[in-house]
């Protein structure tokens, strides 16, 4: 797992796609850090969180997109597949390496609230909370492009159908409230994995959204081995 | 060493690979021929465990690909038709990549990097980028792959298509020189490939085996007609009579004039008759030099159409 995990961050950081995912993120956090903290003059910085939650829509599909598909079309999967490591490891090496690239952003934003600390009196509590409620949204979703790219043999493909779900996923509340049938509204909030965000928000670190957000990322993991396992299966 | 039984691997209506059932001992090279599509790369596929057999079992040193799959992978080095490389990888993080996912010991992963770079020639190759090799090249990263990890047995898929003659010729000796100390199943269209580099044959048509056999054995199944070649000073209409009056000839051919002032003729014997003697005895009875005399040898070719033939029926 460890040797899969190297090879995936190394090769995020030899090609553009870990600096630009990093370099969009950084650019909309500032961005929104400007407007709601900077000119709003506000120390709430989880403000700016729930604000560019959004992002994930543009820069989750861009780190997930290659992630199994790239290895399909390249026939590269022929080697890991025919080596004496499981199919497990090699999916959770390359989501861990995902979420390596994710983790090392997070860090670098963190220069945000230390701004605020420098300039003002911030909650860190609920930065912190906002910050846990952040993170695992961002790797419930990186799960989701996981699976998005073990689907696609074309990397396009796969970012097309990542930012289209998670646009879905984006709007899932709105969508919620103007349902006026209880039992499809209560199945689709069961769905929204953006909605559990804001108790986060909020500074509430709750242990059913925190549940919520692992096991649906591990759901994700597991239904990615699974499909490329059933690939080898198929007889279509 | 491995063991192949009633394989069979359907892709929808059609069986890519029927009811295969092989054995291949310790030590052998075996080639694996067939046309494009006949199934051997679904076959190799399946060995190598990189896809799953419809029914049927293989194993390798008893392991079976199925119920202990990392045991069989421990075993088997793989070059499938493409190389799988990494471009944007140097030759050297590669084989470091593979060494770790095909848990070579730490203390033992230089030196076998660079035991098989040695052994396939790139070793002046290993800090450059793979995108920027040639063909050939990035071939002999593919197999420098295989060899990692010391695998007892080695699957190469079509190892030398694409190839420049010269490269296709160095990448054959090296698959000789592999031979000695591995079991190798080669797969190939390329007839004189496989005569030239292995021991046994199989051979697949339409996901089926039509013949498993040495060369010799399969070339005397089929030579069931001896065809001799001749050529013969001052050659005319009296010859070609003399000749079809011996006794075990069948039927005699003039095949025209290739050198001034002979005639060559194709000779053909009933089986296991060797005539040789009596053709040389009867040209120098009436004075006409034999100048050359050479066997027609059943080629690949020729066995391979006549069994892929036969089973079209």
């Amino acid at each position: 797992m460890a040797a899969v995990w190297k090879k995936e961050v190394q090769s995020y950081f030899l090609s553009p796609i870990a600096y630009i995912f990093m370099a969009v993120f950084m650019l909309v956090t500032g961005l929104f850090f400007v407007l709601t903290n900077v000119l709003g003059q506000s120390a709430e910085f989880n403000n700016t969180l729930s604000n560019i939650a959004f992002m994930f829509i543009l820069v989750v599909p861009v780190l997930t997109m290659r992630l199994l598909s790239e290895e399909r079309r390249t026939k590269t999967d022929q080697l890991l597949l025919t080596s004496p490591i499981s199919l497990t490891s090699v999916v959770v090496g390359k989501y861990l390496a995902a979420l390596t690239v994710f983790a090392a952003t997070l860090v670098l934003s963190l220069v945000y609230p230390l701004v605020l600390a420098i300039f003002g009196n911030p909650a860190f509590g609920e930065i912190f909370s906002g910050y846990i409620g952040f993170a695992l949204l961002g790797c419930t979703l990186i799960a989701l492009g996981l699976f998005m790219s073990a689907l696609c043999e074309n990397q396009v493909t796969a970012a097309v159908s990542t930012f289209g779900v998670i646009l879905l996923l984006w709007m899932g509340s709105s969508i919620i409230n103007s349902i006026s049938v209880t039992w499809l509204a209560d199945i689709l909030s069961w769905l929204s994995i953006y909605d559990r965000f804001y108790g986060f928000v909020q500074g509430i670190i709750g242990l059913a959204p925190t549940f919520y957000y692992i096991s649906a990322s591990a759901l994700f993991v597991f239904l990615t081995i699974r499909t490329v396992e059933k690939r080898r299966w198929s007889e279509g | 060493m491995i063991k192949v039984e009633n394989l069979t691997k359907r892709y929808g209506s059609k069986l890519a690979v029927n009811d295969v059932t092989f054995q291949i001992n310790e030590g052998e090279v075996v080639g694996f021929l067939g046309r494009n599509g006949a199934g051997k790369t679904t076959t190799m596929n399946i060995l190598t465990g990189y896809i799953s057999s419809t029914s049927g079992s293989a194993s390798v040193n008893g392991f079976d690909i199925l119920k202990e799959p990392l045991e069989v992978k421990k075993r088997i080095g793989y070059l499938p038709e493409q190389p799988p490389v990494y471009m944007d990888m140097t030759v050297n993080e590669y084989l470091t990549f593979v060494s770790n996912i095909k848990n070579v010991p730490a203390k033992q992963r230089k030196a076998q990097i660079e035991a098989a770079c040695e052994r396939v020639g790139i070793t002046e190759m290993r800090k450059r980028l793979i995108k920027n090799l040639s063909k050939g090249y990035k071939q002999r990263v593919g197999f420098a792959q295989a060899l990692i990890g010391n695998p007892e047995v080695l699957i190469l898929d079509e190892p030398t298509v694409g190839l420049d003659p010269r490269q296709i010729i160095e990448i054959r000796q090296l698959i000789k020189d592999l031979g000695k100390q591995h079991t190798v199943i080669l797969s190939s269209h390329i007839l004189h490939e496989v005569a030239d580099v292995c021991e046994r044959v199989i051979i697949i048509d339409q996901g089926k085996i039509v013949a498993q056999d040495t060369l010799a054995n399969l070339a005397s199944s089929v030579n069931e007609i001896a065809r001799l070649s001749l050529r013969v000073q001052g050659g005319d209409a009296s010859v070609r009579k003399a000749l079809h009056d011996l006794h075990g000839i069948k039927y005699v051919e003039a095949l025209g004039v290739k050198e001034p002032d002979t005639q060559d003729y194709l000779v053909e014997c009933e089986a296991h008759a060797d005539v040789r003697a009596d053709i040389f005895r009867v040209l120098a009875s009436m004075n006409r030099p034999l100048l050359l005399m050479r066997p027609m040898d059943v080629t690949l070719e020729d066995i391979f159409l006549q069994l892929t033939s036969e089973e079209a029926h």
